[in-house]
């Protein structure tokens, strides 16, 4: 099992809606966000190219973040979901320093928190929230391991890139081009 | 033209407009973390050498403050902690390959050698206190010496240490090599940020807190010959020093467009009258003329040169860890 | 494996910890110290409520969730509704904001002070203010008569007030909403096929091989089903063509870009129809079978060349061909967009049907990839008593003058309101129901004199808005998830109802419209229209008429019935398809306006440039925002609040202008913004322009019983382009106000600066 995202930008909108609810599914404090929207132009009047990237935790292979915790609480689940077990963590920040995604931030109760692929849901067989109510349908959750699932025939099929390659991350967000 | 906006807001603290989780505290924490493997590598090398009574003060006295140096630097590690009361945290687990592991570990165990030390050397640490005219500790030593006394375990503990001495200097020896390795590591571990990930910045921060190591010598030790060798050893430390982080710097701008912004922070960006003038200028070229000048024989009082030598190692720390979370990959 | 003992262990120890302190005192110190974990909720843990939004006019159904304490937890789309397919937008899912923000009005607010000091109230007991409503009512009634009393609303509170106003006596009312939005894209539709689109338009885009946008700004405003079928359509490779000043969302998604000039849409629109005439692109069959007045139609364009557009709209000649044949072979699978709010140059009624001409000839109307026949579900009305006949209505202040003046036009009403009318249609006293008319009506000033005017002005809201500080009784409403309104019976492929129910108790003191409506109905002696305790009953009543009932629709939330006509004209087979018009067929050359000196065919006319050294303002909106409602709702506060104004490098270096500095605005008769906005240099908009999102800049506060109540996170947030509109052009057949040919300057000192005296 490995989950995966891959995100189509020429479909997205960058409405938020992902942000908005990513917060209310899980309780993200008012002010937080684990997924935000990047909007990207290039070119100059009238030969322009814009798309948005809805970006959050890459739930990378290789984890800089769970490398670099000194308790384990950040830790990687089944299927390569990037975690952060609250009761563990000490707030010591390494994790925030060792993600060049911006992916993890302090909750306000002092513990480090970040998105989980909304694994509650997915353990339910259901999309993380974010792909689910996504009104541009722009977004798809599935396992790399089954060369069957929706999103392994898309990567194959669709050229994509994934965000800071150059780190050395190996992120499991894909955006279709 | 390109731009790169935020298409929903994310004004979350800590984390714009560039990653500023650590500051002062991490950067003290990290200069204290050197100064005491300095001063720890210094008085067991020169116990080993059997210099033990030829530089008192290195081997015996300046110990004594390194467990209060790494208290104050565990104190201020776990002030930054966002979320305090789960502390222990770090101590139920060892993680290999995590720098703050190692961190905690080696800076506990570390302090329990560092508080055996002086304590196994209390008869002479009196005697040097009494040479000097200093009667005031006299509460403190001879409580420890009831201590040793009266009480088991404590005598066990005192008396095996002073038995194995040179066992325990091997142990601290290493340790205090990866302590001051360590304080660099911790840094250099995070890719995310390029100009802490550079292989120099171990040496660098190990060379940095040996140096530290010996100013503070320079500093507190009234033995002259004391004094004059580690002003020798500290120029030469010194001499590294520059020498890597011209090497480094040199790294960063041959590395990839991120590497180079890194090392603009120094070559014309926000740190750059930080970089050269306060530490490179005060705190490493002018201490290291200071030290020669004396050499030389000119009358130099002896704290200018290590107080600016401790004063650069701190501002060194403090512009890594500002500048490094600086330099990132673009969002 | 040690590992996951361990993790184990802490959790298990944590409870049994945490359940033991349960009956001691340390429990509070304990969860204060380690405070127990809000891990989200699955779905099953929750009870879920049945609700349609209200952030938007698109009503998409949903279900409201709550927790076992009772708090909601989220809004999620109802999979059944064909609206949101399951899917809210941004404003939806985050529109539990406005059910918890604390800025809410909370009591019934009466006014103590003179309405040119300070905005002072007092908190009042629902009765006293009801009371006090009703008695000022029968003041106006008597001096002048019920009509004097008007209605401007908005959303689904609204028609608890119209009818209870109707009910009365008065029909003196309108939809801000109306004339500033879709009454002329209405006229220009039903002068052409004898029919308005409606909302939401039956636009068949998920089927459409070529998408035309002109002033449409979708994935911009999130127009959630047809933002939903255009991510449908790219994945199916269909082409997008988009005529924006700005490069837009839709733009950046779009196969071509048409950058045009602003105002000179009409003059693209008829270069396109000479091309697709001229080249025979058009659908000939369909021309031949369904329309009239193609003759006069193909002789009238052959003035307006892409060479002759070209020159005037700015684009390229040979774009504007290209895009036509794009159009051409599409057709029939093709949609010119009718777009909203198409109140924007004067001439929009003829504008939009140049739109409607476009898509007659192409063939689009009611065909697959077209326009489908939408079809609603006709709930019966609850009987009650007949409406008695007011001696005026709002027809009465607008069809003399505008023959498409089919609805309310608020400017008219507020006319009349004004001091210096003199005629026998007085407004003197005003209900204004969830629409905040200083923002949303251009000419604020005029809004302003006319609202200091009246003799009673009641405001019905769940926030503190601008229009708020000029009433004399405020009105705590519950927000849509606090309360049952109408059935949502709004048209789409399949006709199908949808239920808003209370998810949760109003907070403070607020109530529902159904229930505010109806008190004051009561003291106004309506008894006979109020047959009924609750709501509920109504609703109940209707759907039981239509075979379903509220057990039912509170368990399903959205029910489908059967269509009773052909979606698509080609199913018409038995007898020719009849258009509602004088000719029975779709009237490119129309013959009521021929009749009603109206231009039969749209003409191009040049509109007023702006002064030198002036850029047009041209203001937009933010997916994750509905105007200025939503700007102070705390999730969607949270996406974005810091509006940016967009401006061309060459501007800004004309200006010296560096990014995210803060900059106000002026417009040729001299009115400033009252606050900053940050700049944003971009190469996405033209040189001749500035951008703005629309709903910023609140400035509303009042003072209940000393102290300061405003919405505390909007309030002086960026610029309300509505402060600087002073231009409207009126648009001749509806009476429409057009508000996009407005002028600003840039000024980067603070103009409210007070003069420091030397």
């Amino acid at each position: 099992m490995r989950y995966a995202m891959a995100i189509d930008v020429n479909k997205c909108v960058g409405c938020g809606d992902c942000v908005v609810a990513c917060q209310t599914e899980n309780n993200v404090p008012i002010g937080y966000s684990r997924d935000w929207i990047i909007e990207i132009t290039k070119g100059k009047y009238p030969d322009l190219m814009m798309h948005f990237e809805s970006q959050r935790c890459n739930h990378c292979e290789d984890t800089p973040c769970v490398r670099t915790c000194p308790t384990g609480a950040s830790f990687i689940d089944e299927g390569g979901i990037v975690k952060v077990e609250h009761d563990e963590c000490i707030g010591c920040g390494a994790c925030i320093e060792a993600c060049p995604y911006d992916a993890r931030y302090f909750h306000p109760d002092g513990y480090v928190d970040k998105c989980t692929f909304c694994d509650h849901r997915v353990k339910e067989g259901l999309d993380p929230a974010c792909v689910s109510v996504c009104p541009t349908y722009c977004m798809y959750f599935g396992d790399l391991d089954d060369p069957d699932s929706e999103i392994s025939k898309l990567l194959n099929s669709r050229e994509w890139y994934t965000l800071i390659p150059e780190a050395g991350t190996k992120p499991q967000i894909f955006y279709l081009k | 033209m390109e731009e790169r906006l935020f298409q929903t807001t994310r004004d979350i603290e800590f984390l714009y407009p560039h990653v500023h989780v650590w500051g002062w505290p991490i950067a003290t924490y990290l200069f204290l973390g050197g100064l005491a493997a300095g001063i720890l590598l210094f008085a067991t090398l020169y116990y080993l050498k059997g210099k033990e009574d030829d530089m008192p003060f290195t081997v015996k006295i300046a110990p004594i403050f390194t467990f209060i140096i790494i208290v104050i630097g565990l104190l201020l590690l776990v002030y930054d902690l966002h979320h305090k009361l789960y502390v222990w945290q770090l101590f139920t687990t060892f993680r290999i390959k995590s720098p703050m592991s190692w961190g905690a570990w080696t800076l506990v165990a570390v302090s329990i050698f560092s508080l055996l030390w002086p304590l196994s050397y209390i008869d002479d640490i009196e005697k040097y206190l009494h040479e000097r005219g200093w009667r005031r500790l006299d509460n403190i030593t001879k409580f420890i010496r009831d201590l040793e006394h009266n009480w088991v375990i404590p005598r066990f503990i005192i008396l095996t240490f002073r038995k194995y001495r040179t066992f325990f200097a091997y142990i601290l020896l290493f340790l205090s090599i990866i302590l001051g390795i360590y304080t660099g590591i911790l840094l250099s571990a995070f890719n995310a940020h390029p100009l802490w990930n550079n292989p120099i910045l171990g040496p660098l921060f190990l060379t940095s807190g040996v140096s530290t190591g010996s100013a503070f010598v320079m500093w507190l030790s009234n033995n002259k010959k004391e004094r004059k060798l580690m002003s020798t050893i500290d120029m030469a430390l010194i001499a590294i020093e520059l020498f890597l982080i011209i090497h480094m710097i040199m790294g960063l701008q041959a590395g990839p467009e991120v590497y180079k912004q890194a090392a603009n922070l120094f070559l014309g960006g926000e740190f750059t009258v930080w970089f050269w003038v306060l530490f490179v200028g005060m705190g490493l070229v002018l201490p290291f003329i200071l030290e020669a000048l004396e050499l030389k024989g000119y009358h130099i009082p002896p704290a200018l040169p290590a107080l600016l030598v401790l004063i650069g190692g701190f501002i060194f720390r403090m512009i890594m860890v500002y500048a490094g979370q600086m330099s990132e990959y673009p969002f | 494996m040690g590992k996951l003992n361990r993790r184990d262990f802490i959790k298990i120890s944590g409870t049994a910890t945490v359940g033991l302190a349960a009956t001691s005192p340390l429990t509070e110190i304990w969860q204060h110290i380690f405070p127990p974990e809000e891990r989200p909720l699955l779905d099953s843990e929750m009870t879920k409520t049945s609700t349609y939004c209200e952030v938007c006019f698109w009503n998409c159904a949903a279900w409201t969730y709550t927790d076992k304490e009772g708090k909601v937890r989220k809004i999620i789309g109802n999979q059944l509704d064909p609206h949101s397919n399951g899917r809210l937008c941004p404003r939806g899912t985050g529109g539990l904001g406005m059910y918890f923000d604390e800025d809410r009005l909370k009591k019934p607010l009466i006014r103590v002070s003179d309405k040119n000091g300070k905005q002072e109230f007092r908190e009042a007991e629902w009765d006293e203010a009801l009371d006090l409503i009703a008695e000022n009512m029968k003041k106006i009634e008597r001096k002048y008569g019920k009509e004097s009393i008007a209605l401007f609303y908005h959303g689904k509170t609204g028609p608890h007030f119209k009818h209870m106003l109707q009910y009365w006596g008065s029909n003196t009312n309108a939809k801000p909403a109306s004339s500033q939005c879709l009454i002329t894209r209405e006229a220009g539709f039903i002068a052409t096929y004898g029919t308005g689109l409606a909302s939401p338009e039956p636009t068949d885009i998920k089927n459409t091989d070529c998408l035309v946008l002109i002033g449409s700004h979708f994935g911009e405003n999130m127009h959630n089903g047809h933002v939903q079928e255009i991510s449908h359509m790219i994945d199916r490779g269909g082409t997008i063509i988009t005529v924006d000043p700005r490069f837009s969302t839709m733009a950046a998604h779009s196969s071509k870009w048409l950058p045009i000039k602003p105002s000179t849409d009409l003059a693209l629109l008829l270069a396109w129809m000479n091309v697709i005439i001229n080249e025979e692109l058009y659908d000939k069959d369909y021309v031949e079978q369904y329309t009239f007045g193609f003759d006069q139609l193909k002789q009238h364009v052959q003035k307006y060349t892409p060479e002759w557009a070209g020159s005037v709209t700015t684009l390229n000649p040979a774009d504007i061909i290209e895009t036509a044949r794009m159009m051409g072979a599409a057709s029939p699978r093709v949609i010119i967009h009718p777009g909203r709010h198409t109140a924007w140059y004067g001439d929009d009624t003829q504008r939009t049907r140049a739109i409607a001409i476009l898509n007659a000839i192409l063939g689009a109307w009611g065909r697959k990839g077209g326009f489908y026949f939408p079809e609603k579900v006709k709930l019966p009305k609850h009987p009650h008593p007949p409406l008695p006949k007011p001696a005026w209505s709002f027809k009465d202040l607008s069809q003399e003058r505008h023959k498409l003046a089919f609805a309310g036009i608020t400017n008219h009403i507020i006319e009349h309101a004004l001091p210096e009318y003199t005629g026998p249609y007085k407004v003197k006293g005003m209900f204004i129901v969830a629409t905040n008319i200083l923002q949303s009506v251009p000419q604020v000033e005029k809004v302003k004199r006319a609202l200091q005017n009246q003799e009673f002005i009641v405001v019905v809201e769940t926030m503190p808005s601008e229009v708020t500080g000029y009433a004399d009784i405020i009105l705590p409403e519950a927000t849509y998830l606090e309360r049952v309104d109408d059935i949502r019976t709004s048209q789409n492929r399949i006709p199908n109802i949808a239920l808003r129910y209370p998810a949760v108790e109003p907070r403070w003191d607020t109530k529902p419209g159904w229930w505010i409506a109806k008190e004051i109905g009561l003291r106004l002696g309506l008894k006979d229209y109020y047959e009924y305790e609750h709501y509920d009953e109504v609703l109940d009543w209707q759907l039981r008429q239509v075979g379903s009932s509220l057990e039912e629709m509170k368990e399903i939330g959205v029910k489908y019935f059967p269509r009773k006509t052909p979606m698509y004209i080609d199913e018409y087979t038995d007898e020719p398809y009849w258009f509602n018009t004088n000719t029975g067929k779709i009237e490119l050359y129309s013959t009521d306006f021929a009749e009603w000196g109206y231009d039969p065919l749209p003409v191009y006319r040049p509109k007023p440039e702006g002064p030198a050294g002036y850029l047009r303002l041209i203001y937009g909106r933010l997916p994750m925002h509905t105007f200025g409602r939503t700007i102070n709702t705390p999730h969607l506060y949270e996406l974005r609040h810091e509006p940016v104004l967009w401006v061309h490098p060459k501007v800004a270096k004309l200006y010296d202008l560096t990014n995210g500095q803060e900059v106000w605005l002026k417009n040729p008769k001299g009115k400033v913004s009252n606050f900053s906005i940050k700049v944003r240099i971009t190469e996405r908009i033209r040189h001749d322009s500035v951008y703005l999102p629309h709903g910023f800049g609140h400035k509303g506060k009042i003072f209940v019983d000393g102290k300061e109540i405003k919405m505390s996170r909007a309030y002086g947030r960026g610029i309300a382009d509505s402060e600087l509109i002073s231009d409207v052009l009126i648009d001749p057949e509806t009476g429409g106000t057009g508000m996009r040919n407005n002028f600003v300057t840039i000024l980067t000192e603070n103009p409210h600066k007070k003069e420091v005296v030397s």
